[in-house]
């Protein structure tokens, strides 16, 4: 079993230049987590460039440290001044803000923090015990098998990720779209260039994250005129200790939204459903929900696990079968090509001290993280203090270098601003951006599996049922795809109300 | 809302007609060895535009009294637009950081009325800031311009 290679993996995590990586990386996690129109993804897409020259094993270290900051982070906000920094902790402004307005904002960030910690631990653990297995198993996918994952991916989006579920076909429709502008590699034609010059290099997707997740988000935010209005931490060791007394009796809510957060992070749709679904459990299952709302800390544990343990298993997907299941993973999945690294369970046997650096850095990460962000609540709570005439053009030069350094081109800034726009628009008509932006990284690689797969069976499609993996996991593509079709028509024969639109995610 | 709801689709109904036409060009049959390079997108570009027309005749069934973007909102949000692009236009000329330092000032002072000294400071500091990180901790280049070729980068 995995022991000598977990022994290896910690060898990795724990040198000093790699621990020091992981501190830079909770630290501006953390702070691009507290401001809102920074998120975990673009926060890593303009990082990317700077990690070029860096060893691949203290780059992802840096790059994960950052996302499990980010993570952090949103809490943070979230308790304080009631603004989530991130989606998926909308959940935890619920009863974390109502807390700190009680002055118990100490007790419901340890809470915070503290469940975090748990739901990360509890993924790892997992990630650590099966990533090995499911790593075996896809090891043995061909092309067709690949198809249908891809087709699951995207499936889920449509039937599990709320909202409008045509727009998020139409979503998705335009990120393979833009995947295939420019160089067809295998029939070596230009597609869709129209003879422009500047379309041939195509459409790169860490640009449309910084603009559609960037610029996008700074335009949502000054169109709701920003004013921070917050509560004053109060953090001190007692009041850390105390909370951590009473933690313990609520083990049968960290277990519950542990395996919820696992559960909806390892498919994609990932942190935000988690945390909602985390947060109705724990009021329907709580002996006083009548509390919940008002400032109850189960309310703050529940979304906080489910969301974090969501987004540690989102990495799950992305090193064994190289399909991210969040943008930000999808991000992290750039950055392994760049770094010269092939994505997929290969990685396991062809670079283990890689893929094992990077589980252990998963635990010597969250450790780091939850001292850290417990240490310094003031110091990131102030960071909302700046004022935000400054932030806004502080935001925007970091995704124009971020842009810029890709390729080195000015047309990517130009791209930049584009895609900016596109985010804002289609943010507010509730087109989702998160399945665009993995359509656009697995574009090339869901075609070619699909060309393999047809000149396999000599173009019938056939292939994706009879195969026996590839057809279960087709068929439960396409249950999930029927899903919105099949949802209200159940419900009413079981005379259940018609379901209230949930929550978008990203 | 539904205007733009409408006008979306209808752009990207367009869209999707531009993706069909090149990709019925490059050939969307089965070639020599496998399918052509316009199979995919053919297929994608059909997909589009069916779920785009079912949203438009979604849009025009559903009565919709929100307003897409208040002209206040517009207001705030063309204030960040216009000003952005400002500076990646005079990136071409002078140089990133430059063109970083002028944004900052005159979106520090225009939209926060912040008083000449904080400008100044806030808007020499940052790109300095970025310059250290990125020019010589990382080697990432960015544009220059006229002076950084005079103080020799």
């Amino acid at each position: 079993m995995g022991l000598e290679n977990i022994y290896l993996g910690f060898q990795q995590a724990l040198t000093y230049q790699n621990l020091f990586f992981a501190v830079v990386g909770i630290t501006l996690g953390t702070i691009i987590g507290v401001l809102p129109g920074l998120g975990g993804a673009n926060g890593v897409a303009i990082l990317l460039p700077l990690t070029l020259r860096m060893p691949p094993t203290s780059a992802i270290i840096l790059l994960t440290s950052l996302y499990w900051g980010a993570l952090f982070g949103g809490a943070i906000t979230s308790v304080l001044f009631n603004i989530p920094g991130e989606p998926w902790s909308v959940a935890t402004t619920f009863d974390g803000y109502p807390l700190a307005r009680q002055g118990k904002s100490g007790q419901a960030l340890t809470g915070a923090f503290t469940s975090s910690f748990v739901g990360a631990l509890f993924a790892t653990v997992l990630i650590t015990l099966f990533a090995p297995l499911l790593a075996d198993v896809a090891l043995r996918f061909g092309p067709p098998e690949i198809f249908s994952i891809q087709l699951l991916t995207f499936s889920a989006f449509v039937g599990l990720g709320g909202g409008n579920p045509l727009k998020t076909v139409v979503s998705i429709m335009i990120g393979f779209i833009l995947a295939a502008v420019g160089l067809d590699i295998v029939t070596g034609q230009l597609r869709m260039t129209f003879g422009i010059t500047g379309l041939m290099q195509g459409f790169d997707f860490i640009i449309a994250v910084i603009g559609l997740f960037g610029i996008g988000e700074i335009m949502l935010s000054v169109e709701e005129g920003l004013s921070f209005k917050g509560v004053q931490s109060k953090m001190n060791l007692r009041v850390v200790l105390d909370t951590w007394k009473i933690l313990p009796s609520y083990w049968r809510t960290f277990v519950r939204s542990c395996l919820i957060g696992f559960w909806m992070g390892f498919k994609p749709g990932g942190a935000t459903p988690a945390s909602f679904m985390s947060y109705s459990f724990a009021k329907r299952f709580s002996k006083n929900p009548q509390q919940f709302g008002k400032g109850e800390l189960e309310g703050v544990i529940a979304p906080e696990t489910a969301a974090h343990a969501a987004g540690v298993s989102a990495m799950l997907p992305m090193i064994t079968l190289g399909i991210p299941g969040s943008p930000t993973a999808a991000v992290m999945l750039g950055g392994l090509i760049i770094w010269g690294l092939q994505p997929g369970p290969l990685l396991f046997t062809e670079k283990p001290d890689f893929v094992w650096g990077l589980i252990a850095s998963m635990y010597t990460g969250n450790i780091i993280g939850v001292l850290m962000v417990l240490a310094f609540v003031p110091f990131f709570a102030a960071i909302l203090r700046i004022p935000f005439a400054i932030l806004t053009p502080l935001i925007v030069v970091l995704c124009a270098i971020g842009s810029y350094a890709v390729h080195n081109s000015m047309l990517d800034v130009w791209y930049m601003l584009i895609f900016g726009v596109v985010g804002y628009v289609f943010k507010k008509l509730d087109y989702p951006l998160a399945p665009l932006v993995l359509a656009l990284v697995l574009g090339d690689m869901a075609e070619n599996a699909l060309r393999q797969s047809l000149i396999m069976s000599q173009g019938s499609l056939t292939i994706f049922l009879d195969r026996p993996i590839a057809g279960v996991i087709t068929a439960v593509a396409f249950l999930f795809f029927l899903m919105p079709l099949i949802g209200p028509w159940w419900r009413r024969l079981r005379g259940l109300p018609v379901a209230e639109p949930t929550a978008r995610e990203i | 809302m539904r205007t733009a709801d409408f006008v979306t689709a209808s752009i990207l109904m367009a869209l999707g007609g531009v993706v069909l036409f090149d990709a019925i060009r490059l050939g969307i049959g089965w070639g020599t060895d496998g399918p052509r390079s316009g199979f995919f997108p053919f297929w994608l570009a059909v997909i589009m535009m069916t779920t785009c027309a079912v949203i438009l005749l979604q849009t025009f069934r559903r009565e919709s009294r929100e307003t897409f973007v208040t002209r206040e909102q517009l207001g705030s949000v063309l204030k960040v637009i216009w000003p952005a692009t400002a500076m990646v236009l005079l990136t071409h000329f002078i140089g990133l950081y430059i063109a970083a330092a002028v944004y900052i000032g005159f979106y520090m002072r225009w939209v926060g009325r912040h008083s000449w000294t904080s400008v100044v400071a806030v808007a020499v500091a940052i790109p300095f800031v970025t310059f250290v990180i990125f020019e010589l901790w990382f080697l990432v280049p960015m544009p220059k311009g006229p002076l950084e070729n005079w103080l020799g980068y």
